[in-house]
């Protein structure tokens, strides 16, 4: 149930970005959601992508430090009070949410979220059991 | 020209005396050392050489060098050629990798080197009837005590500020009437710059003479510093090694410094064949302490690059001079007046757990204050994919490398094999400072 993120680190100067979409591109992968965390110097690049083991392979042949980590894609409704509800059920597990990013396509109506947790096993069976929608790996990917 | 001198019979000795001065205390020295430390015995025994065998001055080329990692090995006590219940003092400085260099002086010890810094404070004119303040930093560091001495044997009124707190410096030098100023170059300027925040000016102070040394500086800055703060600016040398301030020290001349030969030899090296250099020739530094009862150092190499010129000084003084230091022939970069190898850096990067990590040493002047930037190559096993996660190495990584070095510096995770390299090899350091 959960998704590979390439978490790629970035100097904080010009250009560092665009070098990484344009290994991506030229090695055909396509970015489905993004998110930069920065500090001063430096910024942690996190993509969510069709292809995350051609996407790993590219970027680590081109120097750059690469990891994956797992991570899960929620499906909420796409209207006010969507999130807050998923969130309250983590928060009443005593769940932390590490970070969220939100996911460029849509799954039908819904709205698509993507959650770094530390306990993410437990935050899937708790969502499940809310009747919340995890997705599928394969799903995300070929989204 | 007036000639003041604090010890006239030595500091102008005709040289055919002060040469047999040099060779009857080497003598004692070598003899001192070979029976009292092993370390001295065991090298001379593997270079074939007895006290017996130092008949001249030239003889000392026979003795085997003396190098830093010899220092360390023998931390912290192992080179005293004195008991511990001789030794009055004890000080340190940065060693190359953690561990300092101990450096131990018996009473006898601690009055020559006061006799040494009296003589150096002369050399700047200054007497009893002046105000010195103090800012070198006080504690293991050789400057700030080294100096205090010289100027109370001398009879000055001592300041002894210590390094910091740049606003109650000025307060105190405008306050208090300092008219003479030891510090480090780079510090001289930061009190000229706060004085000018402060808005005073100069004629406001009193100041003429200043003693800067513990880091290389430039004719461009002694100009500067003479310019802001109008007073003569003069250079002084020493290493804890040796003793601390008052190996060396600038006349008025202000062309070089002349070495206290009464006290130490000066040879310059050819620092890949060890081979002595004639006079003028530029090479590494070496010094021969021959009065030293509890820290003697026989041929031990600085790495500091200079040039030895024996010619008539107008100032009256015979020893010879040493030119001002151009370099170093060892990675060694001298940050804030602190020593830094950039091996140092490697050890605790390794240390930290993470596989040879690949660096690069940025040092800056920004503000008349050395800055050091350790940039740090993020591999596989340091990254994370949370902010907080390289954050909190980069504190970890910042407060050992400051814990070792003992100087603050910025740490800057960077991407790999972005950092310099030249002919494949890393490069390790960017010094910005053009000195």
């Amino acid at each position: 149930m959960t998704v590979k993120q390439i978490s790629v680190f970035l100097e904080n100067k010009c250009g560092r970005l665009a070098a990484v979409t344009r290994l991506l591109a030229k090695a055909g992968v396509n970015i489905r959601a993004l998110s930069i965390a920065d500090t001063s110097d430096f910024g942690i690049l996190r993509l969510i992508v069709d292809k995350p083991d051609q996407a790993y392979q590219v970027l680590k042949e081109h120097d750059f430090t690469v990891s994956t980590t797992e991570v899960i894609a929620v499906e909420m409704p796409d209207k006010p009070g969507g999130l807050a509800r998923v969130l309250d059920i983590l928060d009443q597990e005593k769940i932390n949410l590490e970070y969220l990013y939100a996911f460029l396509g849509q799954s039908g109506h819904e709205a698509l979220n993507i959650f770094r947790v530390e306990k993410i096993d437990e935050a899937i069976e708790v969502l499940q059991k809310n009747n919340i929608r995890v997705l599928p790996e394969e799903e995300v990917y070929s989204l | 020209m007036i000639k003041m001198y604090w010890n006239e019979k030595y500091e102008c000795m005709p040289r055919e005396e002060l040469e047999e001065l040099k060779l009857e205390r080497l003598k004692q020295t070598v003899e001192r050392v070979y029976y009292n430390v092993p370390h001295y015995r065991k090298a001379m025994q593997e270079k074939g050489v007895e006290p017996d065998d130092i008949q001249s001055l030239e003889d000392l080329a026979h003795l085997p060098f003396t190098v830093k990692t010899d220092l360390r090995d023998n931390y912290p006590y192992s080179l005293f050629a004195a008991p511990l219940s001789e030794i009055v003092r004890i000080h340190s400085s940065s060693g190359t990798t953690g561990k300092p260099i101990v450096v131990g002086y018996t009473r006898q010890d601690l009055n020559n080197w006061a006799e040494l810094a009296a003589r150096s404070l002369g050399f700047a004119g200054i007497t009893k009837q002046d105000v010195i303040q103090i800012s070198y930093g006080y504690g293991l560091f050789t400057g700030g005590l080294g100096i205090h001495n010289g100027a109370e044997r001398i009879g000055a009124c001592v300041v002894p500020t210590s390094g910091g707190n740049n606003k109650r410096q000025v307060m105190v030098m405008k306050d208090f009437g300092s008219t003479a100023l030891a510090c480090t170059p780079s510090y001289a300027l930061v009190i000229a710059e706060t004085m000018e925040e402060l808005g005073i000016k100069k004629d406001e102070i009193k100041l003429k003479a200043g003693i800067f040394g513990a880091e290389p500086w430039t004719q461009a800055m002694r100009k500067e510093i003479e310019d802001r703060l109008g007073l003569s600016a003069h250079d002084i040398y020493g290493l804890s090694e040796v003793m601390g301030p008052g190996v060396a020290m600038e006349c008025c001349e202000k062309n070089g410094l002349h070495v206290f030969e009464d006290h130490f030899i000066p040879e310059i090296i050819n620092p890949e064949t060890g081979e002595v250099l004639p006079y003028g020739e530029v090479g590494e530094l070496v010094f021969t302490t021959i009065t030293k009862e509890g820290f003697p150092v026989i041929r031990y190499r600085t790495r500091d690059l200079s040039s030895l010129h024996l010619e008539e000084c107008s100032c009256g003084r015979t020893y010879v001079k040493m030119s001002r230091v151009m370099g170093r022939s060892d990675d060694m970069l001298i940050i804030r007046g602190v020593n830094v190898f950039p091996s140092q850096v490697e050890s605790v990067l390794l240390e930290s757990g993470y596989a040879s990590p690949n660096y690069h040493l940025v040092v800056d002047r920004k503000n008349n204050l050395d800055t050091l930037e350790v940039q740090v190559e993020v591999s596989d096993e340091m990254f994370s994919d949370k902010v907080r996660g390289l954050e909190h190495l980069e504190h970890l990584i910042k407060h050992e490398l400051e814990s070792v070095l003992g100087l603050s510096c910025k740490v800057t995770l960077v991407e790999p094999k972005k950092l310099p390299r030249s002919e494949g090899k890393a490069k390790r350091v960017t010094d910005k400072r053009k000195l």
